[in-house]
């Protein structure tokens, strides 16, 4: 056995040379003969009741396909976890954008023209925009309440705590809507064939998400719904469950025309309308004895899901388990909902919730610190979790991390401490003050509680005639490296070159249910399901004879050839089989929330500018312990990528809304960082390994999402001792604070330079 | 060439793409970007945003980097346009394109061909740039998976390696 | 694309008198395109009002910059990249080869053009409080003759300018009369590059012996044309740099400018940068040697 070691290194990514060549296909770049192309006609107002559609003059309607709910052979829902939201609006809309009817016209050109020419005649009703409307029941607009779904996490005897606290202290933190900006647009194909069936293919994540919402909306058998992803230019969790739409568009002007329909939104069209990340507002009140150890806390949690369900219950439940971080509370009670609002459904963006509640926690953090007169490093130190503590949720920490080592290595590097002293002797009058700030933070890797049971993923492997092994998953590549990871692991477990191993093209007719590709699930729990496929495969050729105990790859691929040549096919599954260990009360909510956590702190220098109120970073450490690192180059490239993101979202990314629609949906007024915005970002990782996962590897896709934002904004209140609590957080924020008087200023002294 | 004004219909212009002569029959007003991708074939330049924000659809245009999605294509006649599909020769990767692989500069890869057409115009005018040289060149191309250091790092390495178009 | 490349004719003559008879021959109808960084924007989002286009780009005799003694003329065909890249640009008159480098990313340096910039009058323009520093003149061309009017009378109101409908511009002059002037320039945007001004400050002074000698200052983003600080010049000309003048000059200009709430930013921020850019200038100015 020679083989070199696979994982572990910077192998190359897999379909790297088609993406720097302009080879890689993506759906856009794809023709199918006699293709139509559709596009939507959507809502413009909020709320209301439809009450006629015109379609106007100067268009030759003769010539355009044209869908509408009546075309509907299933059930009018994008089917998700309820099927509340229609895939045309049939008589009432709830939501700006809302999608009407479709179009669909061989010339590619005449269709915003089209659209433009269909005129609606509305009632409008009275709509709601902001959570605070929802709760208040301004209007029902959703079921009994505007309530999606409410948790509650409960811990000890929350109630007892206040009574023996040194200190309460309460903070309420919200955060905007962030829009994923992948930069490749939505965009599907779809193709029906009445003998074949329906066929898709497109921009997304999760190809059986696709199919299961095809098959309920088309009303056709699953084996007569074939979904396949094609290259993916980012996705970001903006592609998990939106793609279920824009297909069930294109296949029903498909299924109508009998002619290939491909739907490409443009940049406009693809901000306004499709999901962004759940705006939330958090309020904390902490109970905190006077050596800052925390003896309790209220935590409520509120996300505005926007006007359907959609996947609104699963992103309130990460953030709702996140919202206590990585430190130790003896008693806590959660209580999260997520709430109707007219504006189109929020959806999934890395991280999902637990940005959101990271954020608030990470500020309280820093403000516990200065209530109880600690410094924010010393108030982290003396609640993180220890192995053998429990969670919010009571799951206990099996792993040997060490919370105190991350903090301090993270502060070396990042030189904390002297450039907090530094800072606060320095800044001068006017001109421009620094800051340095932390963040602590955990994610848990795979889906929820009894999530991965659930999903009961499936990871096939097989044999090739040639001798290749071939990896078959639902599992897409998006650029975050899922096909070289999950060949990497495939080559190392069988002892093979990584040239050895191929992947399929994601493909519900040709590979399994591999669950989606979300959750920062992928090469834990799907390469771990490989790990196993793998062994598989081993041990049915050296059962067969063909293969001994230790070989060659040139030994493996006649013996794979052979046996093909034999039996016609080698193919290994494995199924997701739940440890013992992990268990989970879905009511009570109560037990291992996530089969691993990530572990992280990160840091953050900045500048504000008082000529201009700007913030620039200057210099972002992130320490993280994310079990074993499968290829050097992909981690850092999710980590840098994912704090570039958090960047965005913490000081660029604001989304202007005017009565629940996005006014500011161009690259010109949404903001996201460029290349001439980002400092170098240092990034260190510790492995402590996982048993739970491929190699020792845990998820780390999401982990980036939820340190920068607190970070920066403690990093900023250390600079101008002004309090921010909400994000996004522009120049013209930090204007208002220092030019009004009365700001929610801190009462420390010595720290306060002059404004 | 150009359209007689009293009638709109379709023209022709030619126009060399990758060294090689490309005559198309469009409206004048048809975007450069649209006629690369429908007329010629040539998907690997991008649209990202329509609007010149976004680079994913930058190509060189008589040497000079350019967003196609803001250029009518009579203004392209008789120029010399390359694309991401001409940097590499006989299946051979650039020493640019090598570098991105080599430092993790693709990622989707949807701002790739951009962001690639991009660096090799700073190269060709800046050999041996500088870590600042580099951010300024490649600031209006716009990427959402890196974070930029990674691009940045395959643009210093490619100058290193003695990158030439 | 919203827009339907078949309703759109565009032509492109291969000389700047016949591109003039033709905008003589249907004045208002023909839109002149040069670079297109701004109506190739607009056309794609089906927002483009015109529907006949004259292209003026790479014509020769709107894209050379000449010199003499006295004077630079800079043809209106100049690109960005044209202006940043000339030496004369870059040692007298700094803040326009400033402007031009902030003016988007490279490639819409590449092709957007000084002309188009300033026929275009967005109060955003980078541009344009420079050439308002500079007391730019603009030689306007028409089939009907030439004629020279001073940059500081030619945009009359938001988006409206004094160019007649078969008017192009065929340069802008700038005397070469600065070099003794302190020149500072700074945008003030939502990110580094690729960004519309929020606010921005051009600005030239003389500075000697603890006096101001000389100030000119513009700004945009602060009204719907850019715009001269006059009063503000005034309340500083020849006074003594001092706290008080700092803050005198901050509130004088906070008084001259007037911004709006819009989509990038609000008008109380802007009035407040628009002061402190000010101040900020003339503290820079207290410390130079007279450097441009």
């Amino acid at each position: 056995m020679t083989t070199a070691r696979i994982v572990g290194t910077s192998v190359p990514r897999m379909e790297g040379r088609d993406k720097v060549t302009g080879r890689a296909r993506y759906v856009d770049d794809m023709v199918l003969p006699g293709m139509l192309y559709g596009a939507t006609v959507r809502s413009r107002v909020p709320r209301g009741k439809i009450k006629q559609i015109t379609f106007g003059p100067g268009i030759d309607w003769t010539e355009f396909v044209i869908v509408s709910p009546r075309d509907i052979p299933g059930k009018n829902c994008i089917a998700l976890i309820e099927d509340d939201q229609p895939c045309l609006a049939d008589g009432v809309v709830n939501h700006s954008e809302e999608p009407l009817l479709l179009l669909a016209h061989p010339d590619r050109h005449l269709l915003a023209k089209a659209v433009e020419a269909v005129s609606v005649e509305y009632e409008p009703l009275p709509a709601i925009f902001s959570m605070q409307e929802s709760e208040k029941l301004c209007q029902v607009i959703w079921g009994a309440d505007n309530i999606f779904k409410s948790y509650l996490i409960e811990k000890g005897d929350v109630d007892a705590v206040w009574e023996n606290a040194d200190y309460i202290v309460e903070g309420e933190y919200t955060t905007g809507a962030q829009e994923q900006l992948y930069i490749e647009n939505n965009g599907m194909i779809a193709a029906f064939d009445p003998l074949q069936g329906l066929t898709v293919w497109g921009s997304l994540q999760c190809p059986y998400y696709v199919h299961k919402a095809l098959v309920k909306l088309c009303n056709l058998p699953e084996n007569r719904v074939r979904v396949v992803q094609v290259e993916t230019g980012g996705a970001f969790g903006g592609k998990e469950e939106y793609p279920s739409m824009i297909a069930g568009h294109a296949a029903l002007l498909a299924m109508k025309s009998r002619k290939p329909v491909k739907i490409i939104y443009d940049r406009m069209e693809d901000m306004a309308a499709t999901t962004k990340r759940h705006p939330s507002r958090t309020r904390h009140r902490t109970a905190v004895r006077k050596d800052g150890k925390i003896l309790g806390g209220e935590i409520e949690f509120t996300i505005d899901g926007g006007a359907y369900e959609t996947l609104s219950p699963v992103v309130l439940s990460r953030g709702a388990i996140h919202a206590g971080g990585p430190y130790y509370w003896p008693s806590v009670r959660i209580r999260a909902k997520a709430v109707a609002t007219n504006t189109p459904p929020h959806g999934a963006f890395r991280g999902f919730g637990a940005p959101q509640s990271l954020f608030a926690l990470e500020r309280h953090m820093d403000r516990i610190a200065e209530a109880v007169g600690i410094s924010p490093v010393e108030i982290r130190r003396r609640n993180f979790l220890r192995p053998g503590e429990t969670t919010t949720t009571g799951q206990s920490v099996q792993e040997e991390i060490d919370l105190g080592r991350l903090l301090d290595r993270a502060l070396e590097v990042s030189d904390y401490h002297e450039k907090k002293k530094k800072f606060a002797t320095e800044n001068p009058p006017g001109h421009s003050k620094k800051g340095i700030g932390i963040a602590a933070f955990l994610h848990g890797a795979g889906f929820t509680g009894s999530g991965e049971r659930y999903l009961g993923s499936v990871v096939g492997l097989e044999g090739c005639a040639d001798g290749s092994v071939r990896i078959l998953v639902s599992s897409t590549e998006f650029g975050q490296g899922t096909n070289t990871v999950l060949c990497q692991i495939a080559a190392e477990a069988l002892e093979l070159r990584y040239e050895d191993v191929g992947i399929a093209q994601p493909d519900t007719q040709e590979v399994p249910n591999s669950g989606p590709t979300v959750a920062s699930r992928t090469i834990m729990v799907v390469g771990k399901l490989l790990q196993s496929a793998a062994l598989g495969i081993r041990q049915t050729l050296t059962a067969s004879g063909k293969l001994g105990s230790s070989y060659s790859p040139e030994e493996f691929r006649d013996a794979c050839r052979a046996h093909v040549a034999e039996h016609g096919t080698l193919r290994s599954l494995a199924r997701y089989q739940q440890p013992k260990e992990i268990f989970w009360d879905e009511e009570k909510y109560r037990g291992s929330a996530y089969a691993a956590f990530a572990w992280a702190v990160y840091v953050a220098e900045v500048t504000v500018d008082l000529t201009t109120y700007s913030v620039s970073v200057d210099d972002f450490v992130a320490f993280q312990e994310v079990g074993k690192v499968l290829h050097p180059v992909l981690a850092n490239g999710q980590i840098i990528g994912g704090i570039a993101q958090g960047i965005g979202f913490a000081l660029y990314e604001k989304v202007i809304w005017q009565h629940g629609r996005m006014q500011n949906g161009q690259m010109t007024n949404y903001i996201m960082p460029t290349s001439a915005d980002l400092p170098a970002i240092r990034v260190f990782f510790e492995e402590l390994g996982n048993v739970h996962g491929a190699f020792g590897a845990k998820g780390i896709g999401e982990l980036p999402m939820d340190g920068p934002a607190p970070a920066i904004i403690n990093a900023i209140e250390d600079a101008v001792h002004v309090r921010f609590n909400s994000i996004p957080l522009l120049p013209e924020d930090i204007f208002d604070a220092l030019a009004k008087p009365g700001v929610p200023e801190i009462a420390s002294s010595s720290a306060r330079g002059q404004i | 060439m150009s359209a007689s004004s009293q009638d709109p219909a379709k023209c022709e212009i030619a126009f060399t793409v990758n060294g090689q002569l490309a005559t198309v029959r469009v409206h004048a007003m048809e975007r450069l970007l649209d006629v690369l991708r429908h007329e010629l074939g040539l998907t690997g330049t991008k649209e990202g945003c329509g609007e010149g924000e976004c680079g994913s659809c930058s190509v060189l245009m008589d040497g000079l980097l350019v967003n196609s999605c803001l250029i009518p294509v009579l203004q392209a006649s008789g120029a010399n346009i390359v694309t991401i599909e001409g940097l590499a020769s006989d299946g051979r990767l650039g020493v640019l394109q090598q570098a991105f692989l080599d430092c993790g500069g693709a990622q989707c890869g949807i701002c790739t061909p951009g962001m690639i057409l991009a660096a090799v115009h700073l190269l060709n005018k800046k050999p041996r740039p500088t870590l600042e040289d580099i951010r300024e060149g490649l600031s209006g191309n716009l990427c959402r998976c890196t974070g930029y250091m990674q691009i940045i790092e395959a643009v210093a390495e490619a100058g290193r390696r003695g990158a030439a178009t | 694309m919203r827009a339907h490349p078949s309703e759109y004719e565009i032509v492109s003559p291969h000389t700047l008198s016949a591109v003039l008879s033709l905008l003589a021959q249907e004045p208002g109808v023909w839109l002149p395109i040069a670079g297109g960084t701004d109506v190739m924007v607009q056309y794609a989002a089906g927002k483009l009002a015109a529907r006949k286009l004259v292209s003026i780009w790479n014509l020769p005799e709107l894209r050379r910059i000449e010199l003499s003694a006295d004077e630079i003329q800079i043809g209106a065909g100049c690109t960005y990249t044209d202006l940043s890249e000339h030496e004369i640009v870059n040692r007298e008159f700094t803040l326009l080869s400033r402007a031009a480098r902030w003016t988007g990313g490279i490639a819409n340096q590449n092709r957007g053009t000084i002309g188009g910039n300033i026929v275009n009058a967005s109060p955003a323009a980078d541009s344009l409080p420079a050439l308002l520093v500079y007391e730019a003149e603009l030689l306007l061309i028409s089939a009907r003759g030439e004629r020279r009017v001073p940059y500081t009378s030619f945009h009359i109101n938001y988006r409206e300018t004094q160019i007649a409908p078969d008017e192009l511009i065929r340069a802008i002059c700038l005397k070469r009369r600065f070099p003794e002037y302190y020149a500072h320039a700074r945008k003030v945007a939502a990110r580094n590059a690729q960004a519309i001004a929020k606010v921005c400050l051009a600005a030239l002074g003389r500075f000697a012996d603890g006096f101001v000698e000389d100030i000119r200052l513009a700004v945009g983003s602060v009204a719907p044309v850019p715009l001269r600080l006059t009063a503000t010049e005034r309340a500083v000309n020849g006074k003594r740099i001092d706290p008080q003048l700092l803050q005198l000059a901050r509130t004088t200009a906070a008084s001259e400018v007037r911004p709006i709430d819009d989509i990038r930013s609000s008008a109380r921020y802007r009035v407040a940068v628009a002061g402190n850019l000010v101040a900020e200038y003339l503290q820079q100015l207290s410390a130079s040697e007279m450097k441009t």
